[in-house]
């Protein structure tokens, strides 16, 4: 029977990565001179587990370097080595090898840097062989699969003298099933002797009395015989012996002498099976195109909910059909039953699904405390960093999206935010900073918060800057520190006097905040000169589905994202003003806001243009609030959002579209797209009127 | 047709040697380390027990003597998988009542040819 291996790549390759982010993260913790015994067994877990797999399924390279890894652990946790910083170190570039090499069987034909992994391989040697002489060159032993043509020791038969110890079958070793195999070779003649046999009342029922003497007439080698006794070679008294026989003679190209008790060791192994020689393969030069991995890891008790839900689903049907087979106005009510079941069925399902594509962040911390403490040591700071709420779950497409924006602020608190640690003893701070990544649900948001105990934000500089830069035009036109802080993400500006090679890398902080905005999210700063800043990043659970408030603008239905919506009102037409030039604005309480008529955007035909028929939506997007004039509001519910662009084309304003239960597409708004595009309009219309 | 149990922390090695021996149309559970194992071992019986050495919270070697000591494992053959080339994890495997071994890496042939040693 021939078993593809191939098919077990996937699972190795995501349990290696996964088994290298737990030594990464171990390593990271591991304290120099001492030895966390567990720490150690953990790490050399992980090494070893890599190199079971790939020596099992072929991956050669990765199983010869993962071997000289394995020693190396296997001795420092016998206690045969210190924990050192170099060998933190280099254990950690071992780890960063081995992430490529197996990010590089991803994908067919694709290489890793075998010059590195070739120059961290050395390393390890020399390491390993310092203090002590080992060359451990791979021992595979064979299973069963002695082969006897280079075998020096072949009879025209044996004699075989077994005794097993009395505990023997304690270890479920059967002598029938030895003497079967024994058979398998050639023909057997068998003698018991029952000599120690006790009298029945001191029989132990579980022990071995028994002894054999067995003939095997076959022409096989003796290691072949010692091979099916090798596992009970201390539970017994063996002795092999040849048989001479007239019918030796006549085989001439056998006749070699008999060594006793030589295993044949020079066993033949198939290229699979071989682990590791030391020689890494050529492979033609080429960068792994690291192809994103779709598949998803999902715990078996959120299927395992699924298929319950699914069970449930399947009852609810076969009941409504059952009582549609038969339905009259009597069973109204059993009908309305049903389909609340139904709706709770498909609520239920549909939050169960949504959870299968949700991660816990922790996806996203983990590659932090490597990036912390790298960059620490390449800028000659001390940095503690604190991590909670690791376990706060959050969508996948969201994750793989915001790690890019958290590891630009991460590297923007460890270069701008916390000091030398010079500098802080000056303060009269712990000379350790603190970074502290925290993540938690708010709302229908997970909130992703950065902050340090750094040197915060110098308004004043700030502010110098964005004047110098074109931003503003002068100091005096921001008063709040909001107002400041929100400068950092203007495009086009950066406070770092030299672009530095930690944080200056052209990604700018306008980026970020647009890359986060475009997830539908927003990001807030809180900063308290000489104390720390706060980077807050407010996301979205998930991408596809939103909480909407269906409105109606003549025949046309929209959808507001809920959590966009401050409040809905009547329109008072005494507080609507014109303003010149601009168009008009409400004013609510303290505040004007714009008024924006919905049926203007997108051209539809309104119940009526009189503000006072219809009501204000009073919406915020991008810290502004304006007022969307609709004729009516319909109703609240969760929408699954169908992407415009991947169906038509983008569209300003909208940012998707979704199926109503009546069948009809409506579109959903964007609210920031929405002020951006009125104001657009009103610019050129003003224009227009100029002219 | 055997009951088998198989227990290995990597989920590779575990489908490698669980589909193996499906494929030889046996019966299949399997333990993600040496306590989910001798908590199933507690509910059912099996013809053969193969586990990995290395693994968390209950090792290999463990768990041969934890079964060994309940009524319906104490002749169950048991095979540990080794990577270790040295007898030191063999001694000690046996010393904790393994029946035999399977040296890492193994193919799928040498798996079959090695339980067919201990289930004839």
């Amino acid at each position: 029977m021939s078993i593809d291996l191939s098919q077990f790549k996937q699972t190795f390759i995501e349990e290696s990565l996964e088994g290298l982010d737990i030594m990464e993260s171990t390593l990271l913790n591991l304290d120099v001179g001492e030895a966390d015994l567990e720490a150690i067994n953990t790490i050399f877990r992980a090494a070893h587990s890599i190199k079971g797999g790939s020596g099992t399924f072929g991956f050669n390279d990765i199983a010869s370097f993962t071997h000289v890894l394995e020693t190396l652990l296997d001795q420092t946790r016998a206690g045969e080595r210190d924990v050192t910083t170099p060998a933190i170190e280099l254990l950690l570039a071992s780890v960063d090898c081995l992430r490529e090499m197996i990010n590089a069987l991803q994908d067919e034909g694709a290489t890793y840097d075998e010059e590195q992994v070739a120059s961290v391989q050395e390393k390890l040697e020399i390491m390993l062989n310092g203090d002590k002489e080992s060359s451990t060159e791979n021992t595979a032993e064979a299973g069963s699969t002695a082969t006897d043509e280079n075998s020096p020791t072949t009879a025209s038969g044996w004699l075989i003298k077994f005794a097993p110890h009395p505990d023997m079958l304690r270890t479920g070793n059967d002598p029938v099933l030895m003497f079967r195999e024994l058979e398998g070779l050639g023909s057997l003649e068998v003698s018991v002797d029952t000599e120690a046999l006790p009298n029945f009342e001191s029989l132990l029922a579980e022990d071995a009395y028994l002894s054999w003497e067995v003939r095997l007439t076959a022409d096989v080698a003796k290691g072949q015989i010692e091979e099916i006794f090798s596992w009970v070679d201390d539970e017994c008294e063996l002795e092999i012996t040849a048989l001479i026989s007239e019918s030796t003679a006549a085989e001439e190209e056998h006749v070699v002498e008999p060594e006793p008790q030589a295993v044949n060791t020079d066993v033949k192994t198939t290229p699979e099976k071989k682990a590791a020689p030391a020689a890494t393969k050529k492979v033609a030069k080429k960068r792994s195109t690291s192809t994103e991995a779709t598949s998803i890891r999902v715990g078996t008790d959120k299927v395992d909910a699924l298929i319950n839900l699914v069970g449930e689903l399947v009852i609810t049907q076969s009941m409504l059909s059952q009582l549609g087979e038969e339905f009259d106005m009597s069973k109204i009510e059993k009908l309305r039953n049903g389909l609340a079941q139904l709706e709770r069925n498909t609520r239920e399902m549909q939050e169960n699904v949504l959870r299968i594509r949700m991660l816990p962040i922790s996806f996203s911390f983990n590659r932090f405390p490597r990036l912390v403490h790298d960059l620490t040591q390449k800028m000659g700071k001390k940095v503690d960093l604190k991590m909670s709420g690791e376990q706060t779950e959050l969508d996948k497409t969201v994750m793989e999206k915001i790690g890019d924006p958290l590891v630009h602020l991460v590297r923007n608190a460890l270069d701008h935010g916390i000091e030398s640690p010079e500098e802080r003893i000056a303060a009269g701070k712990d000379p350790v900073g603190t970074l502290l990544l925290n993540a938690y649900h708010k709302g229908g948001n997970i909130i992703i918060e950065i902050s340090d105990d750094g040197a915060g934000i110098n308004k004043q500089r700030v502010l110098e800057k964005a004047v110098e830069n074109g931003i503003i035009n002068s100091p005096d036109d921001i008063s709040d520190d909001a107002q400041v802080f929100d400068l950092i993400f203007a495009a086009g500006f950066s406070t770092a006097d030299v672009v530095s090679d930690v944080s200056g890398r052209g990604v700018g902080m306008d980026v970020v905040k647009k890359n986060i905005k475009a997830l539908g999210g927003g990001i807030e700063i809180t900063s308290q000169e000489g104390k720390g800043s706060t980077f807050s990043i407010r996301l979205p659970l998930t991408l596809a589905i939103l909480d909407g408030q269906l409105v109606r603008v003549g025949e046309e239905v929209y959808i507001i994202p809920l959590i966009s919506i401050v409040e809905s009102l009547q329109i008072d037409k005494k507080a609507v003003n014109r303003l010149a030039g601009r168009s008009e604005v409400y004013r609510l309480r303290d505040d004007y806001i714009s008024i924006i008529r919905l049926y203007n955007l997108f051209g539809a035909k309104p119940d009526s243009v009189d503000l006072e028929k219809g009501l204000l939506v009073v919406v915020e997007g991008d810290g502004q609030k304006v007022g969307l004039f609709v004729d009516d509001l319909l109703g609240q519910q969760q929408v699954v959002i169908k992407s415009l662009e991947s169906n038509f084309k983008q569209v300003e304003g909208v940012s998707g579209a979704t199926i109503l239960g009546d069948g009809t597409v409506a579109l959903i708004m964007d609210i920031g797209g929405l002020i951006d595009l009125s104001n657009t309009l009103q610019r050129d219309s003003s224009d227009g009127a100029v002219a | 047709m055997a009951k088998i149990l198989a227990v290995d922390d990597s989920a590779s090695m575990r489908q490698m040697v669980a589909f193996t021996l499906k494929s030889a149309g046996h019966e299949v559970v399997e333990a993600v380390d040496g306590k989910n194992a001798l908590d199933i071992a507690k509910k059912q019986s099996f013809n053969l027990v193969i586990t990995d050495v290395n693994m968390p919270n209950m090792d290999g070697l463990t768990l041969t003597k934890e079964l060994r000591g309940l009524t319906n494992f104490k002749f169950t053959p048991i095979l540990i998988l080794t990577t270790e080339a040295g007898g030191d994890k063999k001694v000690q495997g046996k010393a904790a009542g393994a029946t035999g071994w399977l040296v890492k890496p193994f193919n799928p042939e040498q798996l079959l040819s090695t339980i067919k040693r201990v289930l004839g």
